[in-house]
């Protein structure tokens, strides 16, 4: 077989030396490889078991602390620390707790680049595809060896593609054109799969839009994603194979959330109005850039979270959180009623801060809405965007955000 | 070929999209690290069960996209020290059918079979001929590649990269 290539065939082909295709399995070298305090440790064990003295090259790792941050416990603390001084021997950056999330580090601080291949030890690495890197998941020991050998084996992911068309409509964002692909597409449709996103709308949304989107590729199984604006290199060939197509009409999606407890339970936001809310989260990997909070702040002005709602605002790193602060946004939160946590993971993940009570129902702008996702197995999560949790928390119950005064269009949907 | 030649076990069965979060629950990843501790919490959000019915070497057998959700590799880990001889899905989520491979589980999807096996009964899965066998019948399953047969033979990733860096060095010697 010698047809034209995908992106990640490409990527592949650079990183492997070898011209390869769907279904191949290739040895390929790093250019990147980032872990966190949740997953890093681990790693790190592996790395020694497996007899490692130095890493390949220390100036392509990165650790993070961004899960569990700043300590909560004695573990914790220790298991950072133990992160801490492997850093300091190796020579590897180290990211301390309160920088911020992981994955907006990377790409926020250049770390991430088109046709680069990354691996993380956190399954939402494949948010650098918003930049053009085949970036994906891994578990603790495949990084330990990669942090080893510089290299690991791959099997070359068939491609999904996905157009995107037309542009959206006023109070709906990225967060709603990936939770209607995912409910389209379904929780597995993609697995093992790469999925390469087209469309104008690409050209026209800033980088934070595209990152939401590719975030949450995973969500629907994939391996890696692209968000294939006009400049990104590399593109794919003309006559690329493809595993299937998709096309969705940005006209025609609406505010919507993913339902308990799985993230292609789709419905629109019509169809679970009035639901009472107890708690609210703004923030993670998907939904804690500064475009996020700039529309929650534009929304709760002057306003007041209603009684009964606890609204946690955690910015996705402390160049968003001082952004915030520069534009008034963050005073704006707290004056509505936010309660603002230490920039990270915690929330989203359940390993530290905001953790609903039993039978409670939690509206967030993370990316995940299973069973005991948020640290208590008897609690209800339903993810929206921004705009939907804005309006929500204003009234107490979900809310359609285009019913509410004061949501006017993203400025993401226009012009840069 | 060594003991994976076969493996045989009582099949506990689940439905589709069993996640990592009921798996080995996020709130335990930064809290326990014992091999034991690890096992004690092995699927205690979806069958509270589990830990009592299960013995070493019997079968999990679940629906579509098993493991779906986060990279934590305890998911993977906490069925390994509980003993769990093998899972047998309909299908797998990647990085969770990756890390079973890197810790030396044995993860083999067969739809077929899933949909013949009753809970609780002893079914064996073949690998020299590449089937499972349950009260109900055989069911072929798509065998590994090669690399990766002797990636979970080797015991996962640690052990094949010692052996390999051990070879290397070796024949520079």
């Amino acid at each position: 077989m010698a047809g034209g290539k995908t992106v990640a065939e490409k990527i592949l082909s650079a990183h492997s030396g070898n011209d390869v295709y769907a279904g191949d399995i290739c040895f390929c070298e790093i250019d990147r490889m980032m872990a966190h305090d949740a997953n890093g440790p681990m790693a790190v064990q592996a790395f020694r078991n497996m007899g490692g003295k130095k890493v390949c090259d220390p100036r392509k790792i990165f650790f993070i602390m961004d899960h569990a941050c700043p300590a909560p416990y004695e573990r914790a603390a220790n298991l950072q620390k133990m992160l801490r001084d492997f850093a300091a021997e190796q020579g590897i950056a180290f990211y301390e707790a309160g920088e911020g999330v992981c994955h907006q580090l990377m790409i926020e601080r250049g770390h991430a680049h088109a046709g680069e291949l990354i691996l993380g030890t956190d399954s939402h690495t494949c948010t650098y595809g918003a930049v053009g890197a085949f970036a994906t998941g891994v578990g603790a020991t495949d990084m330990g060896a990669s942090m080893l050998t510089g290299r690991n084996w791959f099997k070359v992911p068939e491609t999904i593609k996905v157009v995107l068309k037309g542009a959206l409509m006023p109070g709906c964002s990225a967060k709603d054109i990936i939770l209607t692909v995912i409910g389209r597409i379904g929780a597995a449709g993609a697995n093992y799969k790469s999925v390469e996103f087209y469309g104008e709308y690409l050209d026209r949304c800033p980088l934070a839009d595209r990152m939401t989107i590719a975030n949450m590729v995973v969500e629907m199984g994939g391996k890696c994603g692209f968000l294939c604006f006009s400049g990104m290199e590399p593109k794919a060939d003309p006559d690329a194979v493809y595993a299937a197509e998709w096309e969705i009409n940005l006209e025609e999606v609406v505010p919507c959330v993913a339902k308990p407890h799985m993230v292609d339970n789709y419905a629109p936001v019509t169809e679970v109005e009035g639901t009472k809310i107890d708690v609210a989260f703004l923030g993670s990997c998907t939904n804690g850039r500064i475009e996020d909070l700039r529309i929650a702040a534009r929304m709760l002005k002057g306003r007041h979270v209603a009684p009964g709602v606890r609204l946690i605002v955690t910015p996705a790193s402390r160049e968003v959180m001082l952004l915030a602060m520069r534009e008034g946004i963050a005073e704006e939160l707290m004056q509505a009623g936010a309660i603002f946590f230490t920039q990270g993971c915690g929330v989203c993940v359940g390993t530290h801060g905001g953790v609903p009570a039993d039978g409670e129902v939690a509206l967030s702008t993370a990316n995940r809405n299973f069973k005991g996702r948020m640290g208590n197995s008897k609690a209800f999560i339903y993810l929206a965007s921004p705009e939907t949790v804005a309006a929500s928390v204003l009234t107490g119950v979900i809310t359609d955000p285009r019913q509410l005064g004061g949501v006017n269009e993203r400025e993401s949907n226009q012009i840069r | 070929m060594d003991r994976r030649e076969e493996i045989r076990g009582r099949a506990w069965k689940y439905g589709d999209d069993v996640n990592t979060d009921v798996i080995y629950p996020g709130r335990y990843t930064y809290k326990l690290l014992t091999d034991e501790e690890a096992a004690s919490h092995a699927l205690e959000d979806l069958d509270p069960d589990f830990g009592k019915k299960m013995r070493k070497g019997d079968i999990l057998v679940g629906g579509w996209n098993w493991g779906v959700g986060s990279a934590r590799e305890q998911a993977v880990k906490c069925l390994k020290f509980k003993g769990v001889g093998a899972i047998l899905a309909k299908s797998f989520a990647r990085i969770y059918f990756r890390n079973c491979l890197n810790e030396g589980l044995f993860a083999i999807a067969c739809p077929e079979a899933v949909d013949a096996i009753q809970d609780g009964e002893e079914i064996s899965i073949d690998f020299e001929k590449g089937r499972v066998v349950t009260p109900a019948g055989e069911f072929p399953f798509e065998k590994y590649p090669a690399y990766v047969m002797g990636l979970v033979e080797a015991g996962g990733i640690i052990p094949y990269t010692k052996e390999k860096l051990k070879n290397r060095r070796e024949e520079r010697a």
